[in-house]
């Protein structure tokens, strides 16, 4: 079993996002801690973009504040590689195509290998672009993560088909950031990939209370929450470590009450 | 010219995300679909004709021509269209499209407020609602064209993140059309983005080297022996060249911005200083950091200050096709005033940008030879900036 698979076993998984260096990599070193001591089965680590274009104005206002203090991708894999031995849970970066391509593939994969990450998310890189991404991610047995959104259709069976690790569930039409109700009939998506595959589904966009998370949680196999986080980092700084953990921790609680 | 997955060589591709990539499909199937029919391809001329004034001049720069000495000099005069500029081209064909696809509402971007202000024309002639983001920079230097906009009728949106300026407006009207895509098209305003795109909007604008072939044919009898335009995402060069691109004979030149200089970070000239890289739906040349992070660029050019360029210039570069030069603020400037002065042209700034190559090379080449400029767009807009840049305190 991949290690990404081990965070769904026999549990509705919980998980979290952050962009690392918001407001300092030392306190992301800190949430990453917190998150893992409240809960969290499996961590989203993002690395900032100048341009984030799926991303609602919590996420972008984290990735400018992180560039402002000059996180570059390689600050990044070395505080990964300083909190490996910590954190245990499986970890995946969530990035955009630019900052891996640039980079080179083989070096980042050969990196993210040699620090113990499991995956990737690239929400700018669909079904049809992917295969220049995963071979070489594979190479270094790196999941890439695919995405399924509300618009996908027929498209679904194709990409669950391929998919890896878990795939990613966009509850909604639009970009990150918290909403008030979830529209989108997530229940089918599911039953749709069900078919195909039994690669775990977990949904993300727009989650942001226990009851959305539980409820997303019960109908798939687990709920990403990203903006409803960063905000707290956003609000709090460098003593936004102890509010994301009791935050985290009240996510948790309501899982185990459904 | 294009392959099967949307790609000049390495370049292009569709890098956006799964919840745009049915809209895309879709798009691309009633492209296929319409551009083969007679009636669409009908209306589409009547719209050229009648509506944007095509065809646009080609008109003999005699004064300029004999001024500089050299190669014989023509200007296509897309300045003289309906709006202004080359942008009404590939906006009545999107716009005429996305009505036949059923759509209802057009999203675009803008910079200096050109396609912004072709989108809004062509969404009030065809009952469509119109919504324009804009860089809430560009918003204040471009004033008079939000105000253009609104009075068509279009709801302008300024935008506030990243650098607040073209890169930012296209991010944001890609991220808008994400939250809504059954009523809405997303009228892209450059050869650049996901496939097709790229493809679609090179299509509409080859009108402009159909003409030319057609009309230096009738008044010379043969080919040019240049032909050359302004690059910035790059419609109106691809517009220029598409149908010289097999005329090997035939040099294509790219004029990008330099802004202050290509060896300072004041640029925007993407060939001359980018690298490869993945960005706004496209792998193409980009101005970029060492870790990927999209470089804010500089031009005095509203429409030219992008840090990308379309797949197909970036390919049409690989092979060695086309040339691309880069052409300073204060090149640009001085361009703009002398063909003001010598044609009584005034020509936007982009558009001085190939103006102001040709000064440079016209001199070294033989009266025999011919040179084709295209004029993108008019400069009535550019004047009060170009009037500050001379120490003129004017405002529009």
């Amino acid at each position: 079993m991949s290690k990404i698979a081990e965070a769904f076993n026999n549990k509705k998984a919980f998980i979290p996002f952050v962009t690392c260096g918001d407001p300092d990599l030392e306190t992301t070193k800190k949430i990453l801690s917190e998150l893992q001591k409240n809960g969290a089965d499996l961590i989203e680590l993002g690395i900032p973009f100048s341009d984030p274009t799926a991303e609602g104005p919590v996420i972008q206002g984290a990735n400018i504040r992180a560039l402002k203090n000059g996180i570059t991708t390689d600050d990044i894999f070395k505080m990964v590689e300083e909190v490996r031995g910590e954190i245990t849970v499986p970890m995946v970066f969530m990035t955009y195509a630019n900052v891996i391509f640039s980079y080179g593939m083989d070096r980042f994969f050969e990196k993210c290998q040699k620090i113990g990450m499991d995956g990737v998310i690239l929400p700018d890189v669909p079904f049809e672009e992917k295969e220049e991404f995963d071979e070489v991610a594979a190479k270094y047995g790196i999941d890439f993560i695919s995405m399924v959104a509300p618009t996908s259709d027929d498209r679904i069976a194709t990409i669950a088909a391929q998919a890896k690790g878990f795939i990613y569930i966009v509850s909604s039409l639009g970009v990150t950031g918290t909403r008030s109700t979830i529209s989108t009939n997530v229940k089918e998506l599911v039953e749709k990939i069900r078919k195909v595959t039994d690669v775990p589904c977990a949904v993300g966009f727009g989650i942001s209370t226990p009851e959305q998370a539980s409820r997303m949680a019960e109908i798939s196999d687990g709920a990403i929450v990203g903006s409803a986080i960063v905000r707290i980092i956003a609000e709090n700084g460098k003593d936004a470590p102890s509010h994301v953990g009791e935050f985290v921790k009240n996510m948790k609680s309501a899982y185990k009450a459904s | 010219m294009t392959n099967k997955n949307g790609r000049f060589g390495v370049h292009g591709g569709q890098y956006i995300p799964e919840t745009l990539m049915n809209a895309v499909i879709e798009l691309e199937k009633a492209y296929n679909h319409y551009k083969n029919d007679p009636e669409f391809n009908r209306e589409l001329k009547e719209l050229f004709d009648e509506y944007a004034g095509r065809p646009s001049r080609l008109y003999y720069a005699e004064k300029m021509t004999k001024d500089l000495g050299g190669a014989k000099i023509y200007l296509k005069r897309e300045d003289l269209n309906h709006t202004g500029s080359h942008k009404i081209n590939n906006v009545l064909g999107q716009a005429l499209l996305a009505k036949k696809m059923g759509k209802t509402r057009l999203i675009a971007e803008t910079g200096a407020g050109q396609h912004g202000v072709a989108t809004a024309t062509a969404a009030a002639l065809m009952g469509m609602e119109c919504v324009v983001f804009m860089g809430e920079e560009d918003t204040k230097r471009q004033a008079l064209n939000v105000y253009r906009m609104r009075l068509l009728g279009a709801e302008v949106i300024p935008v506030t993140s990243g650098t607040a300026t073209l890169k930012d407006a296209v991010s944001e009207a890609m991220r808008e059309w994400t939250s809504r895509i059954d009523d809405t098209h997303y009228c892209l305003g450059s050869v650049m983005g996901p496939h097709p795109f790229p493809t679609i909007v090179r299509d509409f604008q080859s009108v402009i080297s159909k003409e030319i072939k057609e009309q230096i044919l009738a008044k010379e009898g043969r080919l040019p022996d240049v032909v050359m335009a302004c690059v910035g995402g790059g419609s109106n060069a691809i517009g220029t060249f598409y149908n010289f691109i097999e005329d090997k004979d035939v040099k294509l030149i790219g004029c990008e911005a330099a802004g202050r200089g290509i060896d300072t970070f004041e640029t925007a000239a993407t060939i001359n200083t980018g690298k490869l890289g993945i960005f706004h739906g496209m792998k193409s040349y980009f101005c970029q950091d060492e870790y990927g992070q999209i470089a804010p660029v500089y031009s005095i050019s509203a429409g030219l200050d992008y840090p990308g360029i379309g797949p197909e210039h970036a390919n049409l570069h690989d092979t060695g096709r086309a040339q691309y030069v880069p052409v300073t603020d204060d090149e640009a400037v001085n361009a703009f005033e002398y063909l003001s002065k010598t044609e009584g042209i005034i020509p936007a700034i982009e558009s001085a940008h190939a103006v102001a190559h040709a000064m440079k090379i016209a001199p070294t080449m033989s009266k025999d030879e011919i040179i084709v400029i295209t004029i993108s767009g008019r400069g009535d807009k550019d004047c009060a900036a170009i009037a500050r840049y001379r120490g003129e305190d004017i405002h529009e």
